[in-house]
């Protein structure tokens, strides 16, 4: 055989290759949902145990779209998400009202906390939430945000109107633009101050060195809410397949599971379920 | 330094241990970016044939459109790709964002212009009397493309060495038009990002190196046939 035929070979059998490879790439599968939902709850790994149980119960499939709160409200009033699970419930309360979704039930809290270096250069711990803004402006020690718009960017900011601060602008005040696991890990680098929610703080912990240094004021609490969305705003969205989720996410299975997320892992649950109860038995 | 030596041995169980999600991943990227060089091979090899030996006016600013598109950002295309796909996009009706063929599609519009730029200089590059020498032994004008192609071979490796290379390792539009959804989307390159937002630095690592194994086979690959014919 000359060089010529055994070039021609390879190359035939390299086009076959690929038209195989071709082949097998799946299309759009039938049946799918898209869940549009803040990082913290893929960051942390719960949506890894949780959708798996949906799918298997319900048959259907769950494109996880994990963006900020924000940007996931954004995908539900164009009609580019079926069901949204979020943490932002200003914006949310608004989002309803605006009538992009029917139905928005209490799926389970955890709670914020502010992390930073061990030393405390603004001496935050044991005070209340607004002094310890208050406290990390005036020392200047660097404050890392989400800036991205997200449930806990939301929160954030909340936290600086609540305590008089703009913090805008500021040299100290540096925004990531980032998911929360991707800004705890600048925040870490940066041996600086950041809002975290308690379930990604605890599932990243490990590679931090950052402490907890503010916890536990009732304005902290982060609560997290599964939105079906209105089909009458976009005829495209699959109400029945978001119900299902939505339905799913309250249900006894799954709030079970909820409870008992992480407890092996981390030695305390990350997320407490909530469903059916009464939103202001949280203090809201 | 602790660090990076527990990614190599992380690395090495998750290989040696054949992962099935690592697994999966890794043969996903293969798929979505062999058919997207694929592709771009199809569109790419005639359109830069075309250019390289037609003249038509603004042909010349066609070059430099193709030659621009060579550094097209990945977030650029990514974006206005998941546009085009949403729902209520003008290609909504296909369905396929956060799918396989969307990051297909993706990667292709990402890989075309490489190839077809890479084409136009390697066709270009022929000693310009080929032309004239074959047409004057009587080839029709199909069989004189197809002699320079031909001709233009080995270059003409490089360009899908270019492309794979860009897609393969291009991350900003697979992850928006993908979405890095577990056992559906997730490929190398996302799932490097994740794994490095959830601060698994040992799992981001060990992808890292599978993807950079996985690139050097395809180009060693690729390159073994190249030389094979190098002009001695």
């Amino acid at each position: 055989m000359t060089t010529k035929q055994i070039q021609m070979r390879i190359m035939t059998r390299a086009v076959l290759i690929l038209a195989l490879v071709w082949g097998t790439v799946v299309w759009a599968a039938p049946k799918t949902i898209i869940l549009a939902t803040t990082t913290s709850t893929q960051d942390s790994g719960l949506l890894d145990v949780l959708v798996p149980q949906f799918e298997k119960e319900s048959g259907y499939v769950v494109k996880t779209i994990s963006v900020g709160s924000g940007q996931a409200m954004k995908m539900g009033e164009k009609g580019e998400a079926d069901v949204l699970l979020v943490h932002s419930p200003e914006a949310e309360k608004k989002f309803m009202a605006e009538g992009y979704g029917i139905t928005r039930r209490l799926v389970m809290h955890n709670d914020f906390i502010i992390v930073g270096p061990a030393a405390d250069p603004a001496k935050i711990k044991g005070v209340t939430v607004a002094s310890a803004m208050k406290q990390i402006a005036q020392s200047g020690a660097i404050f890392i945000s989400r800036g991205d718009n997200s449930g806990t960017h939301a929160k954030e900011k909340g936290l600086w109107k609540a305590a008089g601060i703009t913090p805008d602008g500021q040299k100290w005040y540096q925004q990531t633009g980032a998911g929360m696991g991707q800004s705890l890990n600048v925040a870490a680098e940066k041996k600086s101050y950041i809002l975290t929610d308690r379930a990604t703080y605890l599932a990243l912990k490990k590679n931090l060195g950052l402490s907890i240094l503010n916890e536990g004021d009732s304005k902290l609490l982060n609560i997290y809410h599964v939105i079906e969305l209105n089909p009458v705003k976009s005829p495209k969205i699959h109400s029945a397949g978001g119900k299902a989720f939505a339905d799913f996410m309250i249900s006894r299975k799954a709030q079970d599971s909820i409870k008992g997320f992480g407890v092996e892992k981390y030695g305390a649950p990350l997320f407490f379920p909530d469903a059916g109860k009464n939103p202001a038995s949280l203090g809201l | 330094m602790d660090l990076i030596l527990d990614g190599i041995l992380q690395a090495l169980r998750l290989v040696a241990h054949l992962d099935s999600e690592v697994l999966a991943v890794t043969l996903l990227s293969l798929k979505i970016s062999c058919s997207a060089t694929m592709i771009s091979l199809l569109l790419g090899i005639p359109a830069g044939t075309l250019l390289a030996l037609a003249t038509f006016p603004g042909r010349r600013l066609v070059v430099s459109l193709i030659n621009t598109g060579m550094g097209l950002p990945p977030v650029v295309v990514g974006l206005f790709v998941t546009i085009f796909l949403w729902r209520n996009g003008p290609l909504g009706f296909l369905e396929i964002l956060y799918t396989p063929s969307a990051m297909v599609l993706a990667q292709s519009v990402i890989a075309t212009p490489i190839v077809a730029g890479i084409t136009i200089a390697s066709i270009q590059n022929l000693p310009a009397n080929l032309k004239l020498q074959v047409l004057a032994l009587g080839a029709t004008r199909l069989q004189m493309v197809w002699i320079l192609v031909r001709e233009a071979r080995l270059p003409l490796l490089a360009a899908v060495m270019a492309g794979f290379g860009g897609v393969i390792s291009e991350v900003g539009a697979s992850i928006m038009v993908g979405g890095n959804i577990k056992g559906q989307t997730r490929v190398l390159t996302t799932a490097t990002v994740m794994e490095t937002g959830k601060g698994n630095f040992d799992v981001a690592i060990a992808l890292s190196l599978i993807l950079l194994t996985l690139a050097f086979g395809v180009n060693y690959l690729l390159t073994v046939i190249q030389q094979r014919e190098r002009p001695r």
